[in-house]
């Protein structure tokens, strides 16, 4: 059948003398809600900026859907379907959010390398965008430019963008972090409604937060993989309880 | 073979001239992230300034002059850094365009004081006489001035690698924050690089003088072989700036000795090889 | 606002060579063609965020060339146009290749070396180029039979192709190529994460600007009849840089405004002073240090703050 959507084989990263990732491997099958988790420091983003191909391994291998993407840059992965979202919000404060949208969209088309019209005149990418800010209930601030809005609403913004390629894997680099209880009761229905076609990763280091959002649960610490497999069974390990809380 | 003797003289001793010129700016880019259009002109200052000294006073000689000028020079860089570049923190294009406007200042103003033609700067009486080895004759002057770049190469060698000043610098180099975190003096540091960096290329200048004389313009050729040097050899690396030295001295000598009008493509060849192998340059640790 | 700007300066474009002596008129189509270069520089440095010191060997060998196949080799001034842009524009497509493998700091220095040796090389290889002497007695061409010697002629030519450079880079920059440079600009990482080739665009852009460059070159050295190895010193790109910079170069029309000025301030300041190249390094301090944003934004700020204070 169908082999796994993400596939890392015996990661390793060090900066110099510290390691950061330690002999990391790790299976997502397609259409899973993984959770990434452990305190900081352990590790999570570097991880996926080695998945999304910002850092390069020191050794080791990454596969997107049975394809070595190792050596890849970033954009080629996502050229193969790979999307992510970002701790620090990356979008362009001075742009209307329909315009921020409409330019993730374009990442993926050929009209990229038009160089004639402006991206309003195609009335396509227009309708995706909207549709894509319908989906996170931001249609009615879509003239608005970023800097206008909250966070909160910025937040699912940056999740438009990245749903609106209907990407094959999705990263989500701590999604609830700095929301208001309201705003992440929000996301994270915005979260748990992402069609199956696309397999989400999450990394949140406030292990309650995400939870009921994931089916598998990984857990890192220095680098390493302590504990990996279904939600409940890692929750209740004796080696999960040690990292957080120290005992 | 006198011929091959001669060049291959020269080239170590413009590597020589090119390593005390590109050390300076390769510390201050490393360090500070300035890329100092203004070295060239520094070099050139040196080198008026030991001219028109030697030329009206009798009673000095080139090795005061390397001192006097280079101190002069890094005062002079010292007041730079510290009225206009320390404003500018957040904005490397600025910094780099006001020292390409400081350039432009300087080399006009030495058009101004010292005129159009070019000035020789005399090589030291004790050093005039040729020297014979293995039936060769070579100008001591060039010996002298190879030997000088290797003794200021293991001095800021050792500055570097053995000193507490030196350690500063190289954390600056390596991570700022974390030595601003550390609790490092970063922005007297930055004063104290700039100000060394302009006085060794002053104190260059003024040894350079005896070879190159003082002319308008010399800064303009002399700031493309600093360039070509530190690229060539690794930003922040002072093995790049020895290495990348005299590997361009040699590449120049040669270049302008057997093809005269290539000189400056043979230049720039070796350049973009290593760029399209290596961006970061042979040695350097420290991304563009 | 934008409209009634673009107004006065379209008209008041249309106006020299009614109103005006030949003085004048010669200095309006200096004024076009410093224009273009500038503009052409902004794609790379306001668009595309890289600083170029290097853009000056787009204006030099394209302005040698043309003057050399003219005068040297018989060609007709037609021809030699097209081999003059189309082998600048290789050539920028190649030190593109160099200068893009690294960014900031690195690429400024690549592009300030790779001119500054075009520029050594121009005054070396004088039998090709006449050294220091500078290339001396070409023609300027005449399209479909219309002579361009007298001044009103030229301006009317610089104009034309002035607007149609205007109009094209105005339509790159506003297009969805050029809106994933901006992006690429600000966000490169990000960009590269939603499928963007963040390389490919910047290189893409530096050979659209180096094409521009060499069409500024050819009127250049239409107008000059002279080329000379200062055209490709770093004081040429440096005034490139500074009306971009104090034009304003987040602006699409703040370029020009800002080499217009410095064309006039060179221009009057070379009757009283002998010193342009200092004056040109302390207008450089002054502008970094007092205005970094440029004239044209400034204004714009100023007429929004006086329609802000009506009721």
């Amino acid at each position: 059948m169908i082999g796994p959507a993400l596939e890392l084989i015996g990661l390793k990263k060090a900066f110099g003398g510290l390691p950061v990732t330690q002999d990391v491997s790790l299976v997502v099958q397609p259409g899973e809600r993984r959770l990434i988790i452990g305190p900081n420091g352990a590790g999570k983003t570097t991880l996926f900026n080695q998945i999304s191909g910002d850092l390069r391994p020191n050794s080791g291998q990454i596969k997107l859907f049975g394809a070595d993407v190792t050596r890849l840059p970033p954009y080629k992965r996502a050229q193969r379907g790979l999307s992510r979202t970002y701790q620090i919000i990356t979008l362009f404060a001075d742009d209307t959010i329909e315009h921020n949208v409409s330019l993730g969209l374009l990442g993926l088309r050929p009209t990229r390398w038009q160089m004639w019209r402006p991206i309003s005149r195609y009335p396509d990418i227009a309708a995706e965008a909207r549709r894509a800010l319908d989906a996170v209930g931001l249609l009615q601030l879509a003239g608005h430019p970023i800097s206008d809005v909250a966070y909160g609403e910025r937040r699912r913004v940056e999740l438009a963008v990245a749903l609106a390629q209907r990407p094959r894997v999705l990263l989500l680099d701590e999604p609830l972090a700095g929301l208001s209880n309201a705003e992440r009761s929000t996301v994270k229905t915005l979260i748990a409604a992402i069609p199956r076609e696309t397999t989400v990763v999450i990394i949140e280091h406030d292990m309650d937060t995400a939870l009921d959002l994931a089916e598998t649960v990984t857990l890192l610490n220095y680098g390493r993989v302590i504990v990996d497999g279904k939600r409940d069974i890692v929750v209740a390990d004796a080696r999960t309880r040690e990292v957080y809380l120290g005992t | 073979m006198q011929f091959w003797i001669i060049q291959g003289l020269n080239s170590l001793s413009l590597g020589g001239l090119l390593f005390l010129l590109s050390s300076g700016f390769s510390l201050i880019f490393g360090l500070m992230r300035v890329a100092n259009l203004t070295h060239g002109a520094f070099f050139m200052l040196g080198t008026y300034i030991a001219a028109t000294a030697l030329r009206a006073y009798d009673g000095l000689n080139l090795w005061m002059m390397v001192v006097v000028a280079g101190f002069a020079v890094a005062a002079l860089g010292g007041l730079f850094e510290r009225l206009v570049l320390t404003r500018l923190k957040t904005n490397p294009l600025g910094q780099v365009l006001v020292t390409l406007g400081m350039s432009f200042i300087i080399s006009d103003a030495c058009l101004v004081l010292w005129g159009g033609d070019s000035i020789p700067v005399p090589t030291p009486q004790s050093l005039q006489a040729p020297t014979r080895i293995f039936g060769f004759v070579f100008p001591t002057y060039r010996l002298v001035l190879v030997g000088l770049a290797i003794i200021a190469a293991i001095a800021l060698y050792f500055l570097l690698e053995r000193t507490r000043l030196g350690a500063m610098i190289r954390a600056g180099v390596d991570d700022r924050q974390m030595a601003r975190a550390v609790g490092i003096p970063v922005s007297n540091l930055f004063t104290i690089v700039f100000c060394l960096g302009a006085g060794i290329a002053g104190a260059a200048g003024v040894l350079g003088g005896p070879i190159l004389s003082a002319y308008p313009g010399l800064d303009a050729d002399m700031l493309p072989l600093a360039l070509i040097v530190v690229i060539l050899g690794g930003i922040g690396s002072l093995l790049g700036a020895f290495v990348g030295s005299f590997l361009i001295g040699f590449i120049y000598t040669f270049g302008i000795a057997l093809f005269p009008e290539l000189a400056y493509i043979i230049l720039f060849l070796p350049m973009i090889f290593v760029i399209a192998f290596r961006p970061q340059g042979l040695f350097g640790r420290v991304g563009a | 606002m934008n409209w009634i700007a673009a107004a006065l300066i379209g008209g008041s474009l249309l106006l020299p060579p009614f109103l005006a002596g030949d003085f004048y008129i010669n200095l309006a189509s200096q004024i076009l063609i410093a224009a273009i270069f500038a503009l052409s520089l902004n794609l790379l440095v306001g668009f595309g965020g890289m600083t170029s010191l290097g853009h000056a060997s787009y204006l030099g060998v394209a302005a040698y060339i043309s003057a050399l196949l003219t005068s040297r080799y018989g060609f007709g001034h037609g021809a030699a146009a097209i081999i003059s842009v189309s082998g600048t524009t290789a050539m920028a497509a190649f030190f593109g290749v160099i200068a893009l493998r690294a960014s900031g700091l690195g690429f400024l220095m690549i592009t300030l070396a790779l001119s500054q040796v075009l520029w050594g090389l121009a005054y070396r290889m004088s039998n090709v180029t006449n050294g220091d002497n500078g290339i001396t007695g070409l023609t300027r061409p005449a399209p479909f039979g219309i002579s361009l010697d007298s001044p009103v002629a030229f301006y009317w030519f610089a104009l034309i192709v002035a607007t149609i450079a205007f109009l094209m880079m105005t339509v790159f920059v506003s297009s969805a190529f050029g809106s994933s440079l901006k992006g690429v600009r600000d966000q490169p990482r990000r960009m590269a994460a939603l499928g963007f080739n963040p390389w490919l665009i910047r290189w893409i852009t530096f050979v659209y600007a180096g094409f521009w460059g060499s069409v500024s070159g050819l009127l250049y050295v239409y107008y000059h009849k002279y080329i000379h190895p200062t055209s490709l010193s770093i004081t040429s790109s440096a005034e490139a840089l500074l009306g971009v910079i104090a034009g304003g170069s987040g602006t699409l029309g703040g370029p020009a405004v800002g080499a217009a000025l410095v064309l006039l301030l060179k221009n009057y300041a070379s009757a009283y002073l002998e010193r342009w190249n200092m004056l040109l390094g302390l207008i450089f301090l002054f502008i970094v240090l007092v205005m970094p944003a440029g004239i044209v934004p400034g204004f714009s700020w100023l007429t929004a703050a006086l329609r802000r204070d009506k009721p």
